[in-house]
């Protein structure tokens, strides 16, 4: 029996992913340049733009989930929804830590009310809201159903917020952060390699966690299945449940 | 459709003349939060450079609306509130009422118990904080379109919840982040409107209003799905 969510892919995935990252550790703190006005500081770029991407490609791949579960039920895309959440708000924790952290040595402040830092940061909100939801102790189509629209409508409210707040700033002051860095070629590689290698954990992330979530269902399922036998048993007084254990 | 939603905005209406809770209990909680944030922030400090205007007054847009919002949350789960016992809603659908029609039913009789509050809420705000009202007319047109946006996504979000044994803590948590570009507008809007800035707030009050039209629709889209057996 395999006692793990582990597979022949996942290994190598995995093991991809660990390689990717060192690589571009290396890349991003010892081989690539400092920049002239952020000097080292700029180095944060290769953690916190990465985390971008990975985050907000979880909140999509929740929205193209909850659009198919929709449509036709599917029980898999379903989870895949709830996986890809999951995955978007610990990126979003590591977005918004490393936002701040990057702060400090630009704005000297942690915190800037800096139009993607203040979206994000509700954005993160919205989607813990989302998993809430997905906790909650309801019969699976009813949650689901919910979870599903959830996943559709925040969605789009990511891109309204993120325009509102930006305007907002754009009323009041200038651009916060003067993001003219200059990235010559060493750097932008760094931050292509610092971005497959976030990829490749979030999709080894993302398999893990689908797969945790599809035992679970499928434990349920039996769960539900065991009960119905013994129920069926009891009430012809004959076998109960033996041969489900 | 538009029949129902008449139906069913009669309906909660008649049961909050009856009941009397956002009168009688919710009313006084918004005012409580009026007078809470008086004491938050004081009411002698003043802002530079704007003739000695307080820092409540200059607040006071902003804070009206969040006393609003708090409301706006007990109004609407009040609303759904009615609905839980006995699988009312499912009651609803068997009647054969629209979903949709359920939905801009539910939103109206909260809209219109929301603008009552606001009206009252709105006259302590200008008491309590001084705040001035240099163009009313404006203040009414943001008051409707900032409602109406509170309401469309609040009533969906609320039916998000509804039902649910955690429906009072879980509800708060999905609305909010959603409302947080609404507080946006409706504070920069009322802004304008009451201090008679020459900047206007009008992109403000469309964004309000695009907002509360998206989410009329969505609600009426969603409303089905979320009903099904749920």
């Amino acid at each position: 029996m395999n006692r793990t969510t582990g597979s022949r892919l996942t290994r190598r995935l995995g093991a991809l992913a660990v390689v990717t990252m060192a690589i571009a550790l290396a890349f991003g703190l010892v081989f690539s340049p400092p920049e002239v006005a952020q000097r080292d500081a700029v180095r944060l770029m290769y953690l916190h733009l990465p985390t971008i991407a990975v985050a907000y490609l979880g909140f999509f791949i929740t929205m193209v989930g909850s659009i198919v579960y929709l449509r036709n039920g599917s029980v898999f895309w379903d989870l895949v929804a709830g996986a890809a959440a999951e995955i978007g708000v610990v990126f979003s924790v590591f977005l918004i830590v490393s936002g701040a952290l990057w702060g400090k040595p630009t704005w000297g402040v942690y915190w800037q009310w800096d139009p993607r830092l203040t979206s994000t940061t509700v954005m993160f909100l919205m989607y813990l809201g989302y998993l809430a939801l997905r906790r909650l102790d309801l019969p699976p189509d009813v949650r689901s159903r919910r979870a599903a629209i959830l996943g559709i409508v925040s969605f789009g409210n990511v891109i309204i917020v993120r325009y509102s707040v930006q305007w907002w700033r754009g009323l009041h002051q200038g651009q916060t952060l003067g993001v003219d860095t200059q990235l010559d070629g060493l750097m932008l590689f760094s931050l292509f390699l610092s971005l497959v290698a976030f990829l490749l954990v979030a999709a080894w992330l993302l398999i893990h966690r689908f797969r945790v979530a599809w035992l679970e269902h499928q434990l349920t399922r039996i769960g539900f299945e065991r009960a119905l036998a013994e129920r069926r048993g009891d009430l012809g007084g004959g076998r109960v449940g033996e041969e489900a254990r | 459709m538009l029949r129902d939603a008449w139906l069913m905005a009669r309906k909660d209406l008649r049961i909050e003349l009856a009941s009397k809770v956002t009168i009688g209990q919710i009313l006084p909680f918004g005012a409580l939060v009026l007078i809470l944030f008086g004491l938050a922030v004081s009411p002698d400090l003043t802002v530079l450079g704007t003739d000695r205007r307080s820092v409540l007054a200059q607040a006071s847009p902003g804070l009206f609306w969040m006393a609003v919002l708090f409301a706006a949350l007990l109004t609407l789960g009040r609303s759904f509130a009615i609905e839980s016992a006995d699988g009312k809603l499912d009651a609803l659908r068997m009647a054969g009422l629209d979903p949709a029609g359920i939905f801009l039913g539910k939103m109206l009789a909260v809209t219109a118990q929301l603008a009552a509050l606001e009206i009252v809420l709105g006259f302590g705000a200008f008491v309590l904080y001084n705040a001035p009202l240099a163009r009313p007319l404006q203040l009414i047109v943001v008051v409707i379109a900032a409602t109406t946006a509170i309401t469309s996504a609040g009533t969906l979000y609320a039916a998000l919840g509804s039902g649910l044994r955690v429906r009072d803590t879980l509800v708060p948590l999905l609305v909010l982040p959603v409302l947080a570009p609404v507080l946006l507008a409706a504070a920069l809007s009322t802004e304008a409107a009451v201090f008679g800035e020459s900047s206007g707030g009008w992109p403000w009050t469309l964004l309000l209003g695009v907002f509360a039209l998206l989410y009329v629709g969505v609600g009426m889209l969603a409303f089905g799905p979320i009903m099904e057996e749920s």
